[in-house]
């Protein structure tokens, strides 16, 4: 065999087009950055994004249909560094679950960029707004295709700073410059779990970051459930920020500050739902560390509660759409806790198609009338169909709504909770299904208030309906918010359904007829309460208020989180650093000071030596010799015989 | 060659301590810079004559006190070369030899 032969078969065996697919959206930004941040040249950055994520999108989607045909995950790595004995490797790993989210996150973010065109035409920055668009997306298939926890920890920074810039868009405004420091500062405090953990790792001496050779240790019982705890813990406090999860939710609201794509593509569809799939990633863990399972539960029940309570009373269309966005996340969390493995990542798959579409249609809304707040708008249904059916889609899929995607996925977290062995598994049942029914009221009193009625505002009487290339990936996303729950059954290509795909070693799990029913029950109800109270009248909303204003200002201030964590920063961490501050200025710098002090002190006293007198030193020095002399004879007696010389 | 030693060797260190202790007496107490250096020869001259005594009597076999002694009255030469200049300059500079006068490095 030739050396021509070997590298053919190596090229065609190894899989090195796996590195293409987070390569083609660098190399977009590349040449972004390089030639088409300004006009006139920036017209052109979209038409060279969307080509490079069409080829993402084709690698992806064939990676997924090997995987999913041969059941073997594809795998090819470098190694990139040698740290004692541990190899620090540069990988890709192609296996059901990555393969579904790359898949996803192509889907989506091809999506999103058409519709961007529309979006952000005219705007200032166009070609900046698609430079950072193309580095976030090859982040974000970086960071899914790696394989091992080093590799995804950069890439996890670097979907950090891709949002961070994107939040500041618009960085003149200085809300949206106080919501993006906002939100890297937030997010940063879970990444230092990360950090924490990777240290760990190198510290137990595994001598590997790799996700499969991790695995193969934790099924292989050579992970002690001590060890795999904190670890797990660590890397589900990375999940909480990314994934915006209680307590550090706070900063997702405050994202919408960002174009209204942005938050579609990055902050309901991929960069959050990175840290549910960094929990899924490293499962294997977290199947061994019972309590971490239990946190990651726990905190994700809480999540999904609290946000849609906080969902209920905000007037901000995006901001209802955030804390929708912050509850979904604590539903997969949640599952992921309870055992549902496969029901957390399905979740995962529907939210980012439907959830990426409502946020569009919100954004189309936006581009129509100008203004955030539902109580301007009204009415909007017969001057944009398009946007008001496709919102009516993806609320309905989001309620939960039999035959939508919603619910497909919903109900699967619901039975995983549901047939849980977890202690206190009928809470999370019961903390899901109450939000299926606050899910179902807020989603409708945002359709309701938005596209129905009478219009409330001047510029709602006179929308117009957005144009194709923003209605086009709306009509698209629809179509997959509907059908995305018939991947439950079959993942195309693969001829396997989504649990065979993703869920390899996990098991099956099973499907609660009685909690189906439930949940429709309660997403009905939901709806049925927000038709009531938003569109028929029946029951008034503001009697209610008036009735129990400490629930209404609860809720209006979102359980005043905010405030708490401005309390927490104020009083506590600024009373700490000034404590520390005084123990540096008085003791660390005292001491210092001390030393100067006793040197200048000495000194004076030293000077009045120095006379500038010459013959005062002189008789000094006489004194001194003399003074050396009798000394010396004093203790030696005996060299009075020098002077006794021999006549 | 062999006389018998008519002046004990005290007598010499009598002299030479004598001519030592006037010499720093000069250096110690004199205002005038040129006379302090004068003290200054003086010692050294001291110096001198104990370095030929002892080696005279101390029964050396080489020629280390002449050498030393010549050695320090040409070292006598040079520094009363370099201290007469600095005494010229010091004039130059602040109108007096006096050295109680110049006290420019009082700290």
């Amino acid at each position: 065999m030739t050396g021509r032969m070997v590298l053919l078969q190596a090229l065609l065996t190894e899989h090195y087009d796996l590195f293409l697919i987070p390569g083609l959206p660098f190399l977009a930004a590349l040449v972004i950055a390089g030639f088409c941040l300004r006009p006139p040249r920036e017209r052109l950055a979209p038409a060279l994004l969307i080509p490079a994520l069409t080829g993402s999108l084709i690698l992806s989607v064939r990676a997924l249909a090997e995987v999913g045909r041969e059941g073997v995950p594809l795998t090819v790595s470098y190694a990139w560094l040698w740290v004692g004995s541990a190899r620090l490797d540069i990988g890709c790993l192609a296996d059901g679950l990555s393969c579904v989210m790359l898949v996803v996150v192509c889907t989506v973010s091809l999506l999103v960029q058409i519709y961007s065109i529309g979006y952000m035409k005219g705007e200032i920055g166009y070609g900046r707004y698609f430079a950072f668009m193309s580095i976030f997306s090859g982040s974000m298939l970086g960071l899914v295709i790696s394989d091992n926890l080093l590799q995804t920890y950069i890439f996890w920074e670097l979907v950090g700073i891709c949002s961070y810039l994107l939040i500041g868009f618009w960085y003149r405004r200085p809300s949206a410059a106080a919501a993006a420091k906002k939100a890297f500062v937030v997010t940063r405090f879970g990444d230092l779990g990360f950090m924490v953990a990777i240290i760990l790792i190198f510290s137990q001496k595994w001598w590997t970051f790799n996700f499969q050779q991790i695995a193969g240790m934790a099924h292989g019982g050579n992970i002690a459930a001590a060890a795999a705890t904190p670890l797990a813990l660590l890397l589900f406090c990375a999940a909480v920020g990314k994934s915006a999860q209680f307590p550090l939710h706070i900063w997702l609201p405050d994202a919408m500050e960002g174009p209204t794509p942005v938050s579609a593509l990055i902050h309901a569809a991929t960069m959050v739902a990175a840290g549910v799939y960094l929990v899924a990633r490293c499962y294997a863990l977290f199947a061994i560390a019972p309590v971490a399972l239990f946190v990651v539960a726990l905190i994700g029940a809480i999540t999904l509660f609290l946000a849609a309570t906080m969902g209920v009373a905000e007037n901000d269309i995006k901001r209802v759409l955030a804390y929708s966005t912050i509850s979904q996340l604590g539903y997969m969390m949640m599952a992921l806790g309870v055992g549902g493995y496969v029901a957390g990542v399905f979740h995962l798959t529907t939210h980012a198609f439907f959830k990426a579409l409502l946020f569009l249609t919100a954004g189309s809304v936006i581009h129509a009338i100008h203004t955030n707040d539902m109580w301007k708008m009204g009415g909007l249904g017969k001057r944009m169909p398009i946007t008001a059916v496709t919102c009516l889609l993806g609320a309905l899929a989001l309620a939960g709504i039999f035959p939508l995607s919603g619910f497909w996925s919903k109900d699967e977290i619901l039975s995983a909770a549901w047939f849980s062995h977890l202690p206190g598994h009928w809470f999370f049942f019961a903390a899901g299904l109450v939000t299926v029914f606050l899910t179902a009221f807020y989603m409708f009193r945002l359709w309701f208030l938005t596209f129905a009625g009478e219009p409330r505002s001047e510029e709602a009487a006179h929308a117009h309906e957005s144009p194709w290339v923003m209605g086009g990936p709306l009509v698209l996303l629809a179509a997959l918010a509907v059908v995305a729950g018939g991947l439950k059954c079959l993942v195309p290509g693969t001829g396997h359904g989504f649990g065979a795909v993703v869920g390899t070693g996990h098991g099956e799990e099973a499907v609660s007829h009685a909690a189906m029913a439930l949940s429709i029950l309660a997403a009905l109800a939901g709806i049925g309460l927000a038709w009531a109270a938003y569109r028929a009248r029946l029951v008034s909303p503001a009697a209610f208020n008036a009735r129990f204003p400490a629930v209404h200002a609860l809720l209006k201030n979102a359980w005043y989180f905010d405030q708490g964590w401005r309390w927490f920063a104020t009083r506590v961490v600024l009373a700490g650093s000034g404590l520390a501050a005084w123990f540096d200025r008085h003791v660390v710098n005292g001491m210092v000071d001390g030393v100067a002090w006793l040197s200048g002190w000495a000194s004076r006293q030293l000077r009045t030596a120095q006379t500038g007198q010459v013959q005062f030193y002189a008789i000094v020095l006489t004194a001194a010799v003399v003074a050396g002399l009798l000394a010396v004879l004093a203790r030696e007696a005996s060299l009075l015989q020098l002077f006794q010389v021999r006549p | 060659m062999n006389e018998p030693m008519v002046i004990p060797i005290q007598a010499y260190l009598i002299v030479s301590t004598l001519l030592f202790a006037i010499g720093l007496m000069a250096v110690l107490t004199r205002r005038n810079a040129i006379a302090v250096l004068m003290g200054i020869e003086l010692m050294l001259n001291a110096a001198n004559i104990n370095f030929v005594v002892f080696w005279r009597y101390g029964g050396g076999q080489g020629m280390e006190g002449l050498v030393f002694a010549i050695t320090v009255i040409a070292l006598a030469a040079a520094e009363a070369a370099i201290a007469l200049a600095i005494i010229l300059n010091v004039y130059r500079r602040f109108k007096t030899v006096n050295v109680d006068q110049i006290n420019l490095m009082r700290g």
